[in-house]
């Protein structure tokens, strides 16, 4: 009976959250295009995720370009497949269509998602949500519209810089670990490159930067009390984050390249 | 008869099992400051809560001015909210945000003001809370306690409310900058002739801030009256309350909800 129990409060559980994490987001897409906008919190947003996640964001994609490159080539080597053509087909379409995207959101979601939880999270626990609500500002508009619109907005620019950082990391390596010829590898960079696929990555880059912000949004504005509880939130918005956008990016791509 | 500008009957609210208010009446006179006092746990603040609709009642009545606060429609409630201004027990200064820029927050809503008509209000509303304009460009991490509590206050009164909310005011500070701040929330509530409700159990704060008392007690109003006569009622638990005694009816595990 008890195992019963269990598995019947943890299920009510579950559906319960899903529940309000529905209508927490067809609030914020209700709010979203509602005025008054609140512009100055949507730039300071867009300028913590689009500008200062950028060095993160170049990293990463930079040094998985450069991997990327180094296991193509070891790989197609025991197939005795023709290096520049391979290596740069395989670096520039894994990089547009899959790590670019996946880890620029899995990194916002580190950086970004987990302080829009903490911040948000600690204004619910000092009573700054209610304040706002006293001030006849409703937080739904005020706090949580611009970081989300900010957030699905500026991914797309993040992914796009990635996919240029990340393909330059590959040139690199090609052409001075693996010495490669520099026209060939750049043309077949180019030949295999299908706008479709720059296009679905970007659009990945908005999904996730939706799932990210709504995850940080949702488990910050539902923090517990005490630092205990914005802990908690934060953990939750970042872990919640990365599992939905991997889940996302199989039903896109899915959807995008099984066609 | 009595102009009630707030009139609340039979509200209730539970958190899970733990039933806070049961039932409650309470009528706040209009222009008058009452404070709402009890052991701590006893639901003052949800009842402050509930009054502004953060916190949905389970049932009840709460009128402003004859509109019916719980069930209302958001803009309803949203109209009525422009009545109130209010101070909570941690300031509740938006962090992000220069002293300047937290005390004219709603004020500027709907206004076309300039950035220097801005500042100069919001210098002026701070002058009326003791604090220099050096203050304008600092954040509220940048400040004093004291120094939030009376930002807190010049935020709840730029916009001249009609019903200002105190939850525990002076809570967290020593008794002179307490002294202070009492002062200066009794001289806004007669300067803007406001309605003033006050939560507390600072007897010393309510000497200086209220004109009448209420005291709840299990979820409920037990004594309600001027504050003159609260020391003299012959009700053994606001007796033990104002006098401070650790014996009596009240014990914090009987009086927690």
């Amino acid at each position: 009976m008890n195992i019963l129990r269990i598995t019947g409060q943890s299920a009510l559980g579950l559906l319960a959250q899903f529940g309000k994490l529905s209508l927490f987001t067809a609030s914020t897409l209700f709010w979203i295009f509602r005025p008054p906008w609140y512009w100055r919190q949507l730039l300071r947003q867009a300028v913590d995720i689009g500008y200062f996640s950028l060095p993160v964001v170049g990293l990463t994609t930079l040094f998985s370009g450069m991997v990327i490159a180094l296991q193509s080539y070891t790989g197609t080597e025991r197939f005795a497949a023709e290096g520049e053509g391979s290596v740069a087909t395989v670096v520039v379409l894994i990089v547009t269509r899959e790590l670019g995207p996946v880890l620029a959101g899995l990194m916002v979601a580190g950086r970004i998602g987990a302080s829009m939880a903490a911040e948000i999270g600690t204004m619910r626990v000092t009573d700054q949500i209610d304040a706002l609500d006293t001030l006849a500002t409703r937080p739904m508009q005020y706090l949580i519209a611009p970081r989300v619109m900010a957030a699905t907005l500026c991914l797309p620019f993040l992914v796009l810089v990635g996919d240029i950082i990340g393909v330059f990391g590959g040139y690199i390596v090609a052409i001075y670990q693996l010495g490669f010829n520099q026209g060939a590898y750049l043309e077949s960079t180019l030949q295999y490159l299908e706008p479709f696929d720059v296009i679905i990555g970007l659009i990945k880059a908005a999904v996730f930067g939706f799932i990210l912000s709504i995850m940080g949004c949702f488990h910050g504005y539902h923090s517990g009390r005490g630092a205990e509880g914005v802990g908690r939130a934060t953990t939750n918005a970042v872990v919640y984050s990365a599992i939905l956008i991997l889940v996302a990016d199989f039903f896109i791509t899915g959807i995008a390249f099984m066609r | 008869m009595q102009d009630n500008q707030i009139i609340i009957r039979g509200l209730s609210k539970a958190f899970g099992n733990k039933v806070v208010l049961k039932d409650l009446d309470l009528d706040i006179p209009r222009g008058k400051s009452v404070a709402v006092i009890g052991a701590s746990g006893t639901g003052k603040s949800v009842l402050l809560k509930c009054a502004l609709g953060l916190i949905e009642a389970d049932s009840g009545s709460i009128r402003v001015d004859g509109q019916e606060m719980l069930g209302a429609s958001r803009q309803q409630r949203e109209e009525t909210l422009r009545k109130f201004g209010m101070t909570f027990q941690g300031g509740a200064l938006f962090d992000s945000l220069t002293i300047w820029e937290n005390v004219i927050f709603r004020y500027r809503q709907g206004k076309t003001l300039s950035r220097d008509e801005a500042r100069d209000y919001a210098a002026s509303v701070l002058a009326e809370v003791n604090l220099e304009p050096r203050v304008l460009d600092l954040f509220p991490a940048e400040i004093s306690g004291g120094m939030q509590k009376r930002v807190a206050l010049a935020r709840a009164i730029a916009d001249r409310p009609e019903i200002l909310l105190f939850d525990e005011p002076t809570t967290g500070l020593d008794p002179i900058t307490a002294g202070v701040i009492n002062k200066l929330i009794r001289s806004a509530v007669d300067r803007l002739g406001a309605t003033a409700i006050t939560i507390s159990h600072d007897m010393a704060s309510i000497k200086v801030i209220a004109d009448e008392v209420a005291m709840v007690h299990n979820g409920r109003i037990i004594w309600n009256g001027p504050k003159d006569k609260m020391e003299d009622t012959g009700n053994p638990v606001l007796d033990q309350f104002v006098h401070g005694h650790p014996e009596g009816p009240m014990t914090p595990s009987s009086d927690n909800g």
